[in-house]
């Protein structure tokens, strides 16, 4: 085989994924960013943007009524609530991960199974089986009072936005570190003790610094979807918490297309930011302990 | 000379598979000393067991005077170079070899001293700043060496650390690892698949197959006088022959009754006969003790290597003369040529160079035709 012909199926085979990642990626965001600098009559502007950041509203919490910038709270709003649901999955994903990866190969297979299943199942299923485990007079607290524990209530509170979300986005967290733990070589856990490290240290050392690449993937497939949520902040914060993915949606069905876009193409771009600042602070090549 | 570990009645299966059976084994102070044996005799098993990487079943490892059976790895005074080195990706030369004295929060200044020292020992230095992934081979291998020699461990262990370089690095870190062990007094107990290996750096040889050790001693007393055919074969060549010991130095053997040095035996005991290759010497045939006729020659450089049939079993003689195939030659043995060893499990499994010859015959047979006709096929890639 020549060069010319070689280079020709490279090009046949790519084509179809070039035209696949024009079609459905580079001309949505394309149309984004110009709807999100356009006004209704497809004139330049910057109102769409500058709104976002300087528009405000009242808010009245009883005793006095406050002025506040309404999209910087929706999003800070949004910001909080994702941040504490990735760190409550790297919590308990991350020890999940370690365990699996050491495990026997069928009790490997076994657990991989088990968190997958939730996922095969329909995303507003499971919202809606946490509606009603978490409901005032749901599952939840049928058990607790029937245990003469008294009674909680989680539905419509933060908490429970926050389970939803740790819920459906756990196995993005667990996969990721799984499998770069899966390769981590056995030989450097046993050099690191030989060399003097009890096991808490061999976790800091070496375990730790070897699994960040697993670790960051798994943030990222955790931290953006859950901050443009809209549906499970709906269905279980019964519409109380408003959230930048909510902000979307409204724009959206009001037919306020400009604004909407304006909204995802500033999310967009912190999201970025954000991504790009963790990648530098985890890629450094060589990590002095 | 100080005992430094003592292993005692040692046992170790993996499911129903006996690794190591009953072993014991004394390693001294400031010694050399190498496991050597075929892949799944239980050599690197048995080092893992002083590292503390593997429980044993049953037995002891006394280190110092001291039981270490349930002691950790990290709270041994025993350091491990990997077989693939193990090295850690995402640390730098300098943070490597500096790895366990962080972890002692050793001061910072002697850190740095050490390393120092360290790298000028194996010859890295100036290298401090590189990323481990970047280095040679051998070059990864003197880090791993310096970063288990830091911590100045009572023992060394070095699992297979040569058998991933090339042949020429392999000899020339042969040399240095020798010049480490003299230079720092530090006992290195050396695990090898490789006799050569084995015989060039070791003070003691322990020549293990099938969980058991066959052979402990000197590379000259393993070399010359093997104990089974087992060790007779597996290191060097030889030509193991079956014998009856007649009397004190008489030994009859190929239909002729030889000399030799070898005494103790009963009268008319059945033993193994080793004659190594180098040690026979090709006369005319008139003047042998045994006539043969050769059937193979192979040139190897220094000497050649020729298969000769002596009333159907098959010789190795190694000459530095020329004899072609066909050529009927006389074999002249000295009393000092001949070692006898007693019958063992492993009698008439080695040492007939029969199969050998015709393995040879088949190579030699290969069809020129065939060869020119499949080099017709693989044209030339022009690109």
């Amino acid at each position: 085989m020549n060069k010319k012909t070689r280079s020709l199926i490279q090009y046949m085979t790519l084509t179809p994924y070039s035209i696949w990642a024009a079609v459905f990626i580079v001309v949505p965001l394309v149309f984004v960013a110009y709807y999100a600098f356009t006004d209704q009559n497809f004139h330049f502007t910057f109102d769409n943007i500058s709104r976002f950041f300087t528009a405000t509203s009242q808010i009245d919490d009883g005793e006095s009524v406050k002025e506040v910038h309404t999209y910087l709270v929706i999003f800070m709003r949004s910001l909080k609530l994702a941040v504490i649901s990735t760190v409550i999955c790297l919590l308990m994903g991350y020890p999940l991960a370690y365990i699996m990866a050491r495990a026997k190969e069928r009790t490997q297979s076994i657990l991989m199974t088990l968190i997958m299943i939730p996922m095969w199942m329909n995303f507003l299923i499971r919202t809606y089986a946490w509606m009603t485990i978490l409901q005032d007079t749901g599952i939840l607290n049928s058990i607790l009072s029937a245990l003469h524990l008294g009674r909680v209530h989680i539905i419509g509170t933060e908490t429970a936005v926050v389970i939803g979300m740790v819920y459906d986005y756990f196995p993005y967290m667990v996969l990721p570190i799984y499998s770069v733990m899966a390769k981590l070589d056995v030989r450097l856990l046993e050099a690191a003790s030989d060399l003097g490290c009890p096991s808490v240290s061999v976790l800091r050392r070496v375990i730790w610094p070897l699994s960040l690449p697993g670790v960051l993937s798994g943030v990222t497939m955790v931290l953006i979807p859950s901050i443009s949520t809209f549906y499970i902040s709906q269905k279980l914060g019964n519409g109380k918490f408003y959230l930048i993915g909510d902000a979307i949606e409204g724009q959206y069905t009001a037919n306020n297309l400009h604004f909407a876009a304006a909204i995802a193409f500033i999310l967009m771009v912190i999201l970025l930011f954000c991504m790009q600042l963790i990648q530098k602070l985890t890629n450094r090549k060589i990590i002095v302990p | 000379m100080k005992k430094i570990v003592e292993i005692k009645n040692i046992t170790k299966s993996f499911g129903s598979e006996v690794v190591l059976d009953n072993i014991n084994l004394n390693i001294y102070d400031n010694e050399f000393i190498t496991l050597l044996g075929p892949s799944g005799c239980g050599k690197t098993t048995l080092l893992r067991i002083i590292g503390g990487f593997e429980t044993p079943d049953s037995g002891d490892v006394i280190f110092m005077g001291e039981n270490i059976n349930g002691l950790p790895p990290h709270k041994r005074n025993v350091n491990t170079v990997f077989q693939r080195y193990a090295l850690f990706p995402h640390l730098n030369v300098f943070e490597n070899v500096a790895f366990s004295l962080r972890e002692k929060k050793v001061p910072k200044e002697e850190i740095k001293k050490r390393v120092t020292e360290m790298l000028t020992l194996v010859a890295l230095k100036g290298f401090e700043k590189r990323a481990v992934t970047s280095l040679s081979g051998g070059q990864q291998q003197r880090v791993a060496i310096a970063r288990a020699l830091i911590n100045q461990p009572k023992v060394l262990l070095l699992d297979e650390p040569l058998s991933a370089l090339d042949l020429k690095l392999r000899k020339d870190m042969q040399v240095e690892l020798k010049n480490i062990q003299k230079a720092t007094g530090i006992t290195f107990v050396f695990v090898t698949h490789d006799q050569e290996e084995a015989l060039s750096m070791s003070d003691t040889v322990v020549v293990m197959t099938e969980g058991h050790i066959q052979q402990i001693g000197t590379p000259v007393d393993i070399y010359n006088e093997p104990q089974n055919a087992f060790v007779a074969d597996f290191i060097g060549e030889s030509n193991i022959l079956d014998g009856m010991m007649l009397e004190d130095y008489k030994v009859r053997f190929s239909g002729h009754t030889f000399q030799c040095l070898d005494k103790g035996f009963d009268a008319r005991e059945a033993v193994d006969v080793v004659v190594r290759p180098e040690d026979v010497d090709i006369v005319p045939e008139e003047k042998g003790h045994l006539r043969g006729v050769v059937t193979s020659v192979t040139f190897l450089g220094v000497h050649y290597e020729i298969i000769v049939d002596i009333g159907g079993f098959k010789w190795m003689i190694q000459t530095t003369d020329f004899h072609d195939v066909d050529e009927h030659i006389g074999l002249f043995i000295e009393p000092d040529a001949i070692h006898v060893m007693k019958k063992s499990k492993f009698s008439g499994m080695f040492g007939d160079y029969s199969s050998f010859s015709d393995e040879m015959e088949k190579i030699g047979e290969v069809d020129l035709e065939e060869l020119e006709e499949l080099e017709a096929e693989s044209e030339p890639d022009n690109e």
